[in-house]
């Protein structure tokens, strides 16, 4: 039996959706990985030396424990928000001739080998090798490690058991604030009591047991309440979203493009990757903070201009180089349809602009940078304004991948292919280059009046553009559909 | 009102669709059936523009439509629930397909209000997204969205397939309203050889991409029709 869960799991993994992918993206998925795990493991084999040096006086072990109490619970709400229970992949065993043990079991031991408690894995691992090397006793490192790992485990198991429970999570957020309160004002010795505990196992590392009894009960506290639930209409139900209409007949004002733009409105709020891109459009203003105060960054001319455009770009670039994948599920149908190429394409352009004008508007506090810098934002904007949004609507002819909207938030990258990267160079290689040599031969001012000049031009010959772009979308219409069609 | 010329779709070697000749006069209510793979789905593609034939072409209402897009003022379908738009609400599907058709949200309403029984009382106003529905109610939100803004052309493919036995005498007794007064031609396709023969004036049947029978329905094309699936 064991042997046949274990296959699934090989299978299961090799042929997931992010396996299918290209090569390209392979590469670039192992690599942000490889970061992720690289810092964690400099962060794990540095941490004692970083903690050394900022306070010489005192033991980064010691340290470490005193402040694990607040790790723990930040880790828990972290969890709470992101780690779910896969019980999901059971659905279609359910009917098949296993018992219900196994498979409470198969979920359980498999929720152990989250991607979230083999993080806490890379952490400890590294900082342990170091405490041995700096000279701790190497019984007591081992059963602390291994105390650590358990933990990890137990907080695995502890989420569950709480999961979907908002006045437990209102509970540890209390108390990670309480605490936190009660250190900084020093109202009793919170980082001393705890920190006692944690050093506890290691100065006695018969203790380190109680990590794996309380595992222990906490599992056949999961395993009770898991066994009384697996039932269609329990833990393994498909969720049902929860339906937000309001009105958006103000945008009937619009005319012919009304109801294109309603849909779109509601494809944003109503999916969870488009409601991440939306998001995010707002993130990117912060490129600006970034690039005007950074060491390294806040000298350089151009690395200012990368601020200035991507402020105002976010939803341009996040939203527009995706379509008209958004639409690519139901793509068929708006080919079947009484509809204009224009009208779709108009209304992606109207919500880009408004958003580009939102998003400037919002930089004004960017002001307080000084009036040089204001002004490449303001360049940013128009050259955002008129070129941007024509430019990702143009590519996005070219748009083959399909888009399944209802899976997945930062994690889906669906629908990216070369053609997502090709797409940004126009919008951050142009801007510069155009600085760079009217800025050398005219100076700063008649630099910036070009960049934003390209993006009045473009603006004016929106509606000849606009036609051009249409002509292509029509070219490519077989393939786009044959595209979407490929499910991965 | 429909006319196929020579059309025949190729994909590499294989030959998935060759029809010479086939026509559907106005106001024919026109069944396909054949196994899988007969080129049922592909043909209605085709004649919705959705892939383009290898060669020949297909003319609907004067309009060939892989030149011009004026086919589709007057043509509606009902494909497979990628048709519908999962994040809307069927309120909210049928308000946009009524914008694209020409009608105002009094007309969705009043247009709407004739299929009361046919929803059950379990599509309008209901605060579920379309993924959300069943697929038979998913069926039902579609085929009624093909039937809005008054089309000269229906096309629906397998639309008895999930319905609850209510709903499929239901539709059929719509489908035989549809083309009560020989105006509007419906296209349907399916594998229930009892509700095709029942519906469909006139059978066809596709094997391999090829028509194999073309029948006017009879007293015995049901017969006929099993005796030819059976054999």
């Amino acid at each position: 039996m064991i042997s046949h869960f274990l296959n699934l799991e090989w299978k299961q993994f090799f042929r997931s959706a992010s396996f299918g992918k290209n090569v390209g993206i392979k590469i670039l998925m192992a690599f942000f990985a490889i970061i992720i795990l690289i810092n964690f493991l400099f962060l794990g084999a540095g941490g004692f030396f970083i903690l050394k040096k900022e306070f010489p006086d005192k033991d980064p072990f010691v340290l470490v424990n005193q402040f694990m109490i607040f790790m723990v619970i930040s880790d828990l709400i972290f969890r709470y928000l992101m780690q779910k229970i896969p019980v999901m992949d059971i659905k279609p065993m359910l009917a098949l001739p296993i018992k219900k043990n196994k498979l409470v079991n198969y979920v359980l031991t498999k929720s152990v080998f989250s991607f979230f408690n083999f993080g806490s894995l890379v952490l400890y691992i590294p900082f342990a090798i170091v405490l041995i090397m700096e000279g701790y006793t190497v019984a007591g490192v081992v059963s602390w490690t291994f105390f650590m790992i358990m933990l990890a485990v137990c907080l695995n198991f502890t989420n569950f058991l709480i999961n979907k429970n908002n006045i437990a999570l209102g509970v540890l957020v209390a108390l990670l604030g309480g605490l936190w309160l009660a250190f900084k004002y020093e109202l009793g010795n919170v980082t001393g009591f705890f920190g006692d505990l944690f050093y506890a196992v290691y100065e006695n590392p018969l203790l380190s047991i109680i990590g794996v009894i309380f595992a222990g009960i906490l599992y056949y506290l999961n395993f009770k309440q898991l066994s009384n639930v697996i039932y269609l209409d329990g833990a393994v139900k498909t969720e049902n979203q929860e339906v937000n209409t309001s009105d958006l007949s103000f945008v009937d004002r619009l005319g012919s493009v009304a109801p294109f733009i309603k849909n779109d409105m509601r494809l944003i709020w109503r999916n969870k990757r488009t409601k991440t891109v939306f998001l995010m459009s707002f993130f990117f203003l912060l490129f600006g903070l970034m690039f005007f105060t950074m060491e390294g960054y806040k000298d350089k001319e151009v690395m200012q201009l990368y601020g200035a455009i991507f402020v105002t770009a976010g939803f341009s670039m996040n939203y527009g180089q995706f379509v008209p994948a958004w639409d690519s599920e139901h793509y068929r149908m708006l080919m079947t349809q009484n509809l204009s190429y224009r009208k779709f394409l108009e209304s992606k352009w109207y919500l880009m602009i408004v958003m580009t004008v939102i998003l400037f508007v919002l930089c004004t506090p960017y002001l307080y940078f000084g009036i040089h810098k204001y002004l490449l934002i303001v360049a940013g904007f128009f050259f955002n304004l008129g070129f941007t949004p024509l430019i990702m609507l143009y590519m996005g002819a070219f748009n083959k991948k399909r888009i399944e909207l209802s899976s997945g938030g930062l994690t889906n990258t669906q629908g990216t292919s070369a053609a997502q990267f090709l797409v940004m160079i126009p919008v951050l290689v142009l801007p510069i280059i155009v600085y760079a040599v009217v800025n050398h031969f005219l100076g700063f001012n008649a630099a910036i009046i070009a960049i934003a000049l390209i993006g009045v031009v473009s603006l004016l010959l929106k509606n000849p553009i606009m036609s051009f772009i249409e002509k292509k979308y029509q070219e490519k219409k077989y393939a786009t559909i044959h595209g979407f069609k490929q499910q991965d | 009102m429909i006319q196929a010329n020579n059309i025949t779709k190729k994909y590499g070697k294989a030959q998935v669709l060759n029809i010479e000749s086939l026509e559907i006069p106005k106001g024919q209510s026109f069944g396909l059936v054949g196994n899988n793979g007969a080129g049922k789905t592909t043909f209605f593609n085709m004649l919705l523009d959705l892939i383009r034939p290898t060669s020949g072409e297909i003319i609907n209402n004067t309009v060939v439509v892989n030149k011009s897009e004026e086919w589709k003022t007057f043509t509606s379908s009902f494909i497979d629930e990628s048709f519908l738009i999962g994040y809307l609400t069927p309120d909210e599907y049928f308000d946009f397909i009524g914008d694209l058709r020409g009608m105002n949200k009094a007309d969705v309403k009043s247009f709407l209000s004739q299929f009361d029984e046919f929803f059950n009382d379990e599509i309008i106003g209901k605060k579920k997204y379309l993924r959300d529905l069943s697929k038979g109610n998913q069926k039902k939100a579609g085929i009624v969205g093909a039937m809005m803004g008054n089309p000269k052309v229906v096309i629906l493919d397998e639309p008895f397939a999930n319905l609850d036995p209510t709903t499929q005498i239901r539709l059929k007794a719509m489908i035989k309203k549809l083309t009560e007064d020989k105006e509007i031609t419906v296209l349907v396709s399916s594998h229930d050889l009892t509700h095709v023969t029942e519906v469909c004036e006139r059978i066809v049947v596709l094997d391999k991409g090829n028509v194999v029978k073309d029948i006017a329905t009879s007293q015995e094309t049901l017969t006929e029709l099993e005796s030819y699936f059976s054999a």
